[in-house]
């Protein structure tokens, strides 16, 4: 593989483009320049941050090292999609939820790509493990948070109902089972037109960059497939127990809807 | 037939309401009224265990807790004074529609293939009760059944009520605010006051202190 390096020249010319960007909005009164600026400045913090934690890790594939970031990453998708949710449920329940729903998904099918198809030596060599899993991460996530926030929407909505069908006899699974296969359905759609697009309307973020960085396009293609199925399984089984664990929590052992669990 | 109570309210306390105590006959009905924000609908709530409370209640001498809850509310069934619904047809949310109990109700026979969206507040109201009278409860909770109902509409209702309980030695608590109605369906009439319930000297009193 030949990567061609980038010198701090070429990244001060993105820079100066990103800062003319900025400074057409300020000349056209559209008050987005300053929330520009810090965007740039945030990502290139935040990127550098990350690029020399990224290096200290491949440098010491300590498995616990590697925990510890694999923790701190799930930690903080958790509150992401707590934070996403217009009415998400109070207590542990609202960052718990999509913390063992992730970890259930993608740290397992992270686990599973890294052994049996990756097959690297040792399996957790952070080089692989810590991009697979930010990849399945980011993806799970966005699933998972467009599974709750329909699920606790629609059941704050449609109290009503669901309330009328529990009165009619039925059980409260019975009751919510039209809320949760849309649910399901709105956290999966976006990945599902992912895979039917990918390559005709966009080339895909981790193919482009192996092909960038030298790899035969042959090559990018198939690790870019994988990752699709991967992320594909990941979101689906993800958003499956986010919203399975989530219209449970919405009703107690007799059956009754539970609105005072969510907080606006 | 037992002699027995066929519900049975036990200290029952929940926000606003209570401790009650209050047992019903097989066969009987007992109106219910009081001030607007009294804890009416929220006493009938808690006897379908659909909010949690203390105390016990019983059918036929069977707890709640006893009792699966979706099972506990196909036989102590409540009708809400708002109906929902939720297919797009009328048909769609009964199990077996009986033609004949329409008609009694004077809807149409060929009200079943509506789409739900053009009923009327009373026409729904009336079906959401043969919804509900569908699943055979042994006790009704009923709020505010004809609020929406001309007088002729209303009696049906009330008839048909009468026919049901006496068929099936269902009880019945019901809240209503108009007095003729509650000398016309109960010999018995209770007033929720200050989260107490007072029974009625008589069905004149039916609108209780305010």
């Amino acid at each position: 593989m030949s990567v061609i390096p980038l010198s701090f020249l070429d990244l001060l010319t993105a820079a100066c483009l990103v800062a003319g960007l900025a400074g057409l909005t300020v000349l056209m009164h559209l008050g987005l320049g300053r929330s520009i600026l810090t965007a740039a400045l945030r990502t290139t913090v935040q990127l550098l941050l990350v690029g020399l934690v990224l290096e200290t890790l491949f440098s010491h594939a300590h498995p616990l090292l590697l925990l510890a970031m694999a923790l701190v990453m799930l930690g903080v998708a958790a509150r992401e999609i707590m934070q996403r949710q217009h009415r998400r449920f109070s207590g542990w329940w609202g960052f718990g939820t999509g913390a063992v729903s992730m970890l259930l998904s993608s740290f397992s099918v992270a686990v599973l790509a890294l052994v049996v198809m990756v097959g690297v030596e040792p399996w957790y060599a952070p080089r692989y493990a810590i991009p697979l899993l930010g990849m399945l991460l980011g993806n799970t996530m966005n699933g998972i948070a467009l599974g709750l926030d329909r699920l606790t929407a629609t059941a704050w909505r449609e109290a009503r109902v669901i309330e009328a069908r529990l009165l009619l006899g039925c059980t409260w699974p019975e009751a919510v089972r039209d809320i949760q296969r849309e649910s399901v359905r709105a956290g999966l759609i976006p990945v599902v037109n992912a895979m039917a697009v990918a390559g005709l309307v966009s080339l895909p973020g981790m193919m482009t960059g192996q092909i960038l960085a030298g790899s035969p396009p042959l090559e990018a293609v198939k690790y870019q497939i994988l990752i699709m199925f991967l992320i594909a399984t990941g979101t689906g089984l993800g958003t499956l127990a986010a919203v399975r664990l989530g219209a449970r929590r919405l009703f107690d052992d007799r059956h009754r809807l539970r609105l005072d669990r969510l907080r606006a | 037939m037992d002699r027995g109570p066929r519900l049975e309210i036990r200290r029952l306390t929940r926000r606003h309401v209570g401790p009650l105590d209050l047992s019903l006959a097989p066969g009987e009905c007992v109106t219910l009224s009081g001030p607007s924000g009294a804890g009416k609908t929220l006493l009938l709530r808690a006897l379908a265990d659909l909010d949690p409370r203390q105390g016990r209640v019983l059918l036929d001498g069977v707890s709640s807790r006893d009792t699966e809850p979706h099972l506990w509310r196909r036989r102590v069934g409540m009708l809400p004074a708002e109906s929902a619904w939720w297919k797009d047809t009328v048909r769609e949310h009964f199990k077996h529609p009986d033609k004949a109990e329409t008609e009694r109700l004077g809807l149409p026979p060929e009200v079943m293939g509506w789409t739900v969206s053009r009923l009327s507040t009373g026409e729904r109201q009336r079906l959401a009760l043969l919804r509900l009278l569908e699943i055979g409860p042994r006790a009704l909770l009923l709020d505010e059944p004809t609020a929406n109902l001309d007088p002729a509409g209303t009696l049906r209702v009330e008839r048909l009520l009468s026919d049901y309980m006496a068929r099936h030695g269902a009880c019945c608590l019901w809240i209503t605010h108009d007095p003729a109605q509650v000398s016309r369906v109960s010999r018995r009439h209770l007033i929720l006051w200050g989260g107490t319930l007072r029974e009625a000297p008589g069905p004149e009193h039916a609108e209780g202190p305010s």
